[in-house]
């Protein structure tokens, strides 16, 4: 049985979703993962290992049984039916703030050291230190690498088929169920993947271009 | 919140824990091996291969980067079964693994390779050494123990990565954590003890690489830095 | 007596921008030729175009017999009877000494390692570093990384050697140990071509200087020329101090 327009249809409508947890996921890792980057810089050695622990879990453990320890652990713990996006976006979200943190703390300590001494110099706060002086440099810094850990994100919500939730493989999922075409079928869904990530990947190349350029 | 935790339930299980982690690392073995083998090709066939090459090799690697792993191992493994070839779950999480990293170390190794100055490479010549030579004694090797430590991150995340191979059904670590999950209905513990051996397995792979790094590149057991 | 470098009318261009204006020299058997002149005077050009490192655009070249202007030379072949050595060592950093000057006589000629070994062995005890034979590049000063590229080269027992601003990079008291090596070379019958600032070695040392001007070779003479220039241009070169 071919794929039909309906088919691509269901599909393309997971591409949706795809997108749409890939934001939660972003924003939400983003949030926490920048509270993360400062805790990593932080003077108290207390908030540094702390922070640096988190981060070494997280990323040593791999997303799929992260994903599992929220999908099952959540039920277990009381919540009845844990909706699926809740957990795949929970655990999206512990994930992308442990590699945004990582990201966003090496470009951190990528400004050079002459500005956070002259950034002192002018008896600024640390507060005032870290929103004027630093952070503007940072972030033109972490742009690139960033934009690249997006791409990460969109094809890390693969895995929330796992849980059930109808993201994009899941759609290919349950269309290769009603027609038995799992090669087509997942074609289809690779190539959606792909003009998703792609532009994002190419936009990632040309800033990293673009600020190397500039560091000359 | 009314969750008793009960370790102990797990406590059996551990031999079954055990070959879960062996079969892990065998499998991610295998797969960085042949995956390294490729990449490398990979990366000199787009640094030196004629056009048709470097096109074929930056598609396949522009490819496998943007689609998740999971699509690569249900094609690699539906493409097998469309070929008419009858593999095991296992081969095919093999063959979807190496498929993956042999992109990513081609993109490790084209660095280091473009790292190498041209005039060593002139040097090399005006000794009369053939192509072939040039690149195996003065391009490859010391390309590669510059990217070494990007190699040995990435080979960590092969292994993370090969997790997801268990949704082919091949017989790795978390599998075997499903599995036990299922049995004694103690998910949390479960996953929290999958997820404390990754990470042990994580530092051993780790230690694995350095110390074959000592083995194979005797400058930098001799003198100890970076080339 | 037939030349053992021969330019003949020799004109290459980097793209619109012509750096050799037709030089015509030669170099015979056993002769030491320094090549002296100022930055863009085409000098290492000259020499490189010599060992084949870039194509001439029209002329003729003829080194140890083999036609270099000849698209269709076989490189290999002209470059086991030529050594040449760089102005940055280019020594293999993750080789040993022993490692590096091995490379080639293993590779090329399919010498035995022990053989290699104790070519190595006694090439280095001619540039004087017999000791250092294990010891890595980085672990050695600037002349003694340059006396083992020179060793290298050696090791391939080549009928000419060139030689490349080879102690421009140096630290000046460094120099002095570079050059007594090609110092022994010349004596012991090498011959030789180096482009070099060393006016004072050039003097005592080579049988005839070239002095390149605008790409073009403008004097030659003994050595004894520097002393007294005919030219203008070496007049104001060889005030200048350069």
């Amino acid at each position: 049985m071919p794929l039909s327009l309906t088919h691509l249809e269901f599909i393309a409508f997971g591409a949706l979703w795809t997108v749409g947890l890939s934001a939660i996921a972003f924003v939400g890792g983003a949030l926490v993962g920048f509270l993360l980057a400062l805790a990593r810089i932080s003077p108290s050695a207390i908030v540094r290992r702390t922070a640096s622990v988190y981060i070494q879990i997280v990323q040593g453990t791999p997303l799929l049984v992260t994903l599992f320890l929220f999908y099952f652990g959540l039920a277990l713990v009381g919540f009845e039916s844990v909706p699926a996006i809740m957990a795949a976006g929970l655990g999206l979200i512990i994930y992308s703030s442990a590699f945004l943190a990582e990201i966003w703390r090496g470009c951190l300590e990528s400004v050079p050291k002459p500005q956070w001494e002259a950034a002192e110099c002018l008896a600024l706060t640390r507060w005032q230190r870290m929103t004027r002086v630093i952070l503007p440099q940072a972030m033109r810094i972490a742009t690139a690498p960033t934009v690249g850990f997006l791409v990460q994100i969109v094809k890390n919500t693969s895995l929330a088929s796992v849980v059930g939730f109808v993201e994009l493989t899941q759609a290919g999922k349950i269309v290769n169920n009603s027609i038995f075409e799992p090669f087509t079928v997942f074609i289809v869904v690779a190539f959606f993947y792909f003009i998703i990530c792609f532009p994002l990947s190419v936009w990632s190349r040309s800033l990293e271009r673009k600020l190397n350029v500039g560091r000359r | 919140m009314s969750y008793t935790f009960d370790f102990g339930a797990l406590l059996p299980f551990w031999p079954v824990f055990l070959e879960g982690a062996w079969l892990t690392l065998k499998l991610s073995a295998l797969a960085t091996v042949f995956g390294f083998v490729l990449g490398t090709l990979c990366a000199i066939g787009r640094a030196d291969g004629p056009q048709w090459v470097r096109l074929l090799v930056a598609s396949y690697v522009e490819v496998i980067r943007n689609t998740p792993f999971l699509v690569q191992i249900f094609l690699v493994y539906f493409g097998f079964a469309m070929l008419g070839l009858k593999v095991s779950a296992n081969t095919a999480a093999v063959a979807a693994l190496v498929v993956n990293v042999g992109a990513y170390t081609c993109e490790i190794v084209r660095a280091g390779l473009e790292s190498i100055h041209k005039s060593q490479v002139e040097a090399a010549e005006c000794l009369g050494l053939t192509r072939p030579q040039i690149y195996w004694h003065v391009i490859v090797r010391p390309a590669i123990e510059r990217v070494y430590p990007a190699l040995t991150s990435q080979y960590v995340l092969l292994m993370l990565a090969s997790s997801i191979t268990s949704l082919i059904s091949a017989e790795e670590l978390t599998a075997v954590a499903n599995r036990i999950q299922s049995e004694t209905f103690r998910s949390f513990e479960t996953y929290i003890v999958t997820g404390v051996i990754y990470i042990g397995l994580s530092f051993l792979v780790r230690g694995a690489f350095s110390l074959f790094a000592l083995v194979i590149f005797p400058r930098r057991r001799k003198l100890g830095t970076a080339i | 007596m037939s030349a053992v470098v021969s330019l003949a009318n020799v004109h290459k261009s980097f793209g619109s921008v012509e750096v050799l204006k037709g030089v015509t020299f030669d170099v015979g058997p056993g002769e030491v030729a320094a090549v002296i002149g100022a930055s863009g005077s085409g000098k290492s050009t000259a020499l490189r175009c010599i060992n084949a490192l870039e194509t001439i655009n029209s002329g003729e070249i003829v080194v140890c017999g083999h036609k270099v202007h000849d698209h269709t030379l076989e490189k290999r072949a002209l470059r086991r009877d030529v050594g040449i050595v760089f102005q940055s060592y280019n020594l293999f950093p993750h080789l040993t000494v022993a490692q590096n000057i091995m490379l080639a006589p293993m590779s090329v000629k399919r010498m035995s390692k022990a053989d290699a070994r104790a070519l190595a062995e006694s090439v280095l005890a001619r540039v004087g570093l017999a000791e250092k034979a294990d010891n890595y590049p980085e672990q050695l000063s600037g002349g003694q990384q340059q006396r083992v590229a020179i060793a290298r080269s050696l090791a391939m027992q080549p009928k000419l050697m060139l030689f490349d601003e080879v102690t421009s990079a140096l630290d000046p008291q460094l120099t002095g140990e570079v050059l007594k090596v090609m110092e022994d070379l010349a004596r012991g019958g090498m011959s030789m071509i180096l482009v070099t600032h060393e006016m004072a070695f050039a003097r005592k040392v080579a049988g005839k200087v070239i002095f390149m001007h605008h790409g073009k070779v403008w004097e030659v003479g003994p050595g004894a020329m520097l002393d007294d220039p005919k030219t203008p241009e070496l007049k104001a070169f060889l005030n200048s101090g350069l």
